[in-house]
């Protein structure tokens, strides 16, 4: 059964007000569950009855965190290679109608761009683009993965949905990692967002994950973008979409990321706002719900609150990060993809999470594990 | 009981708890807990060492001449790849030792027997000291020690869990009929847990989460060393049977006295 199938047998409206009518008891019965957390549990945990049992989470969360990962911090950066776009949505840098400078990085640039990002310590990078397929392919990728190879030992990548034998030919180029986002699990208001371009078909994009799934990825990563529509449903739908995959794919490794809508070229402002809180307590009820998911956070967010995420569920982080292909050598004050929160270097963040008590990973990966 | 060397491959251990050196908080801390054990035998994952061995931090931070480092193939999903990451670490390592680890699950790190054995048989030929981790599965450990594993390391329980030897009906068969090492890998949550292995004869244990993870490591690591410790010396002391019931003052077979002449 495809993951399409189970998510058509499900109504967003019905699922908010489950998630809505969810009260203390159900949350309670949640946070002290001893074995395993279902689908209803962590409707409750995303609830707004939960938020007065949000210390209660976060120590839960916290220990679990620490059980299955150790006090560590998994660091990397993304390189930005191309920000071409075919696609219009409504919220990012890169839309198509977005008069900026577009830029597609050479070799010669992006094995620039790698000496940069080598020198800050990294050994685990996150390629990114548009989507962009006649100019920014799977050809142009292969090339670029092979390229940095010898220079990384974990290569993730952010690009547009691909065909399964594409993924299979980034998977010999050496990539380990594929995230993709849905954006939004509504699937009503999705072509709002995303009105043009191949992004806006729901359905293929839905499907991405499966495709990836087949080929043995060693890491599928999945997400929302927090603030589009109503983040406690799109994160009901996140977690349904982690349970399929689980399940079907159970050599591959899961990861959550928690982009919260931030001013871009071209912004809107979000449907929903989601407060630094209620982020606390969405990282906390993953925990809680998926003690092994890996979960994500980037400079989007404030210093001071990665500050105190760390402690709280989250496993790797992004530091110094430019969104803008280019960004750390070759054209550094092109237009990003999204504003930076926090802007500290890699080496002040390593610091942060030494005197948090935790330590900063670079490597955790042998480029022959694949 | 007589009190007996710990010999694998035909090196002796004074200590028989083997330590990991993942999810500590700092490669400091780290050094001080695996002190704190006095263990020989430290595991490190070849995913997190730089390629550059000299100057990679966590393993100049355990050299000492008691330490006996085991890298081990974490990360491997398959037998071919735990193949090429042996390879790896022998050059890298310069050492014959291997702790083969495949695990295809990345959820629960549950070993994969079949590959397992495959890999073993593999390396073997290759002249490699293996230390299988394995399920608590006897006959997966009499397959690996035909193949000709140096040891073999059931698990207690999954992979950081803490949950202790869920696997002990398993354990004492394999302990019973093994004649390898047998070291409980994985599971010990705390040091009684380890104790227990040891009473039940097993030859030696590996812990890593439960000392990484507690809010003193180094108190930990030496509450576990004594623990070990306690369980070897009481399985050598040969403990008394324990009674599911209470003797009867009038045992059932008193009758045989009064009857025979």
């Amino acid at each position: 059964m495809s993951f399409k199938e189970i998510f058509d047998s499900f109504s967003w409206k019905e699922t908010s007000r489950q998630i809505y009518s969810k009260t203390a008891t159900d949350v309670l019965k949640a946070i002290n569950k001893t074995g395993k957390l279902d689908l209803e549990d962590f409707k409750a945990l995303i609830s707004p009855a939960a938020s007065p049992f949000l210390e209660q989470m976060a120590v839960k969360s916290h220990a679990l965190t620490t059980k299955r990962f150790g006090r560590t911090m998994q660091m990397y950066v993304p390189m930005y290679l191309s920000n071409e776009c075919q696609n219009i949505c409504t919220y990012c840098g890169f839309s198509l109608g977005n008069k900026i400078h577009r830029l597609t990085l050479s070799d010669k640039q992006i094995l620039q761009e790698a000496q940069a990002i080598k020198s800050l310590g990294y050994d685990h990078i996150l390629l990114v683009t548009g989507e962009a397929n006649k100019t920014v392919g799977v050809d142009y990728l292969s090339n670029a993965v092979k390229l940095l190879r010898p220079y990384f030992s974990n290569i993730a990548i952010e690009v547009q949905p691909l065909e399964s034998d594409e993924y299979r030919m980034l998977v010999d180029a050496g990539v380990s990692t594929v995230l993709v986002y849905q954006e939004t699990y509504c699937e009503e208001d999705y072509k709002k967002h995303h009105p043009k371009g191949k992004k806006s078909n729901f359905s293929y994009r839905l499907a991405t994950p499966e495709r990836i799934g087949v080929t043995g990825m060693a890491k599928i990563g999945l997400g929302v973008l927090l603030g589009l529509e109503d983040w406690r449903v799109d994160s009901f739908f996140t977690a349904l979409h982690l349970t399929y995959l689980e399940k079907n794919f159970w050599k591959t490794k899961y990861s959550i990321s928690f982009p919260r809508l931030r001013p871009a070229e071209g912004f809107i402002e979000p449907k929903v706002v989601m407060s630094d809180r209620e982020l606390t307590q969405l990282i906390c009820a993953y925990r809680l719900f998926d003690p092994e998911v890996e979960l994500s956070l980037s400079t989007r967010e404030s210093r001071k609150f990665r500050n105190s995420i760390i402690k709280l569920g989250i496993t790797s982080i992004s530091a110094g990060s430019k969104t803008n292909p280019g960004g750390y050598s070759v054209a550094k004050d092109s237009l990003e993809q999204f504003e930076i929160d926090d802007d500290r270097s890699p080496s002040e963040i390593a610091q942060m999470i030494s005197a948090a008590g935790y330590e900063p990973v670079w490597k955790d990966w042998e480029k022959i594990l694949q | 009981m007589k009190a007996e060397e710990l010999i694998i491959a035909g090196r002796p251990f004074r200590s028989r708890l083997f330590t990991g050196t993942g999810k500590f908080s700092s490669v400091e801390m780290m050094e001080k807990a695996i002190l704190s054990t006095e263990s020989e035998l430290v595991t490190v994952a070849l995913k997190r060492v730089e390629s550059k061995l000299s100057s990679d931090k966590l393993l100049k931070s355990l050299t000492y001449p008691h330490i006996h480092l085991l890298p081990n193939t974490s990360g491997a999903r398959t037998a071919k790849e735990a193949i090429l990451a042996a390879e790896l670490s022998r050059e890298a390592f310069e050492t014959n030792w291997l702790k083969l680890e495949i695990h295809p699950d990345p959820k629960y790190l549950l070993p994969d027997s079949e590959e397992t054995i495959e890999a073993a048989k593999e390396l073997s030929k290759r002249g490699f000291i293996i230390l299988p981790y394995i399920n608590a599965d006897p006959v997966a450990c009499k397959k690996l020690e035909e193949a000709g594993c140096a040891a073999v390391m059931p698990l207690g329980s999954p992979i950081g869990s803490n949950n202790g030897l869920q696997t002990k009906a398993m354990l004492e068969i394999i302990i019973s009929q093994s004649s390898v090492p047998v070291i409980v890998d994985a599971g010990i949550g705390v040091p009684s847990h380890a104790s227990e292995a040891m009473e039940m004869g097993a030859s030696a244990v590996l812990v890593n989460t439960a000392i990484a993870v507690a809010s003193d490591p180094v108190k930990m690591a030496h509450a576990f060393k004594l623990a070990v410790e306690a369980g070897r010396l009481a399985y050598e002391s040969g403990p008394g049977s324990k009674n599911v019931f209470a003797e009867a003052s009038s045992p059932f077979t008193a009758f045989l006295d009064e009857v025979e002449n």
